[in-house]
């Protein structure tokens, strides 16, 4: 069975709630263990903080979120339209930070990766960032 | 995200409860910052009981607080966190800071 879903809003930090409640909610509709749902609530909380943060920063610009599932796959992708990441694989790095005097840990791709089952980075410096991260859901082992 | 603390000497225990991201760090810094302004704190127990839901910014706000207090000698303990949260927690490795007290 494939479903899939997806939404738009503003890069408000408010509204990384609402993005991680709305992939909840889909997540949920492929009976996932509470774990998972967690999982996926926490990787999509630091996706979209990184395109409001990273992507947007100063300047509102907006955030998609779009979720898909096919059978027992889920592939959230969260892209924005902001600077671009100039180094990807720097910023996977676990405690690369460019923001260290906004509090950024460092920790979000990596937490995504130790989350997820897999996670693309896509970016291109001035057209901005799409996160592609993949999951199966409900394997109650 | 709701916040309350109580001051025992130089330790101050922040009781945290809700949800701690991106957008509720903010006011939880801010709050944080102001109480440490009292240079005669010198530990802080974060009391994550209450906290639902994490990611990777609750580990900036508790670092950031850690830095403000060690240069004085502080020192720092992190309590009662969910198997979520401890997850992001114990990545990063902010657990190697924290010591042992009479923290309850």
């Amino acid at each position: 069975m494939k479903n899939s879903l997806k939404t738009s809003f503003p890069s408000l930090t408010r509204n990384e709630a609402l993005a991680r409640g709305i992939a909840a909610q889909f997540t949920m509709l492929m009976d996932p263990t509470v774990e998972e749902l967690s999982d996926v609530r926490t990787a999509v909380s630091e996706a979209v903080t990184n395109a409001m943060i990273h992507g947007y920063g100063d300047e509102q610009g907006v955030v998609t979120l779009e979720l898909s599932s096919e059978n027992d796959e889920l592939t959230v992708t969260v892209t924005d339209e902001g600077r671009g990441i100039e180094d990807v694989e720097r910023a996977r790095q676990p405690f690369y930070t460019s923001m260290p005097e906004a509090e950024r840990s460092g920790m979000g791709f990596a937490v995504m990766e130790a989350f997820m089952d897999s996670v693309v980075i896509e970016s291109e410096v001035g057209r901005g960032t799409r996160v592609i991260m993949q999951k199966r859901i409900g394997v109650h082992e | 995200m709701q916040l309350m603390y109580r001051r025992a000497g130089g330790t101050l225990t922040v009781f945290l409860s809700g949800e701690l991201d991106q957008h509720s760090a903010a006011a939880v810094r801010t709050e944080l910052e102001k109480i440490l302004d009292d240079e005669s704190l010198r530990r802080i127990v974060f009391d994550m009981g209450g906290v639902t839901f994490m990611d990777s910014s609750g580990i900036g706000v508790i670092l950031g607080r850690y830095r403000r207090i060690a240069p004085r000698g502080g020192s720092m303990n992190i309590l009662n966190a969910k198997k979520n949260i401890e997850r992001v927690l114990r990545m990063s490795g902010v657990y190697k800071l924290c010591t042992e007290g009479e923290d309850e």
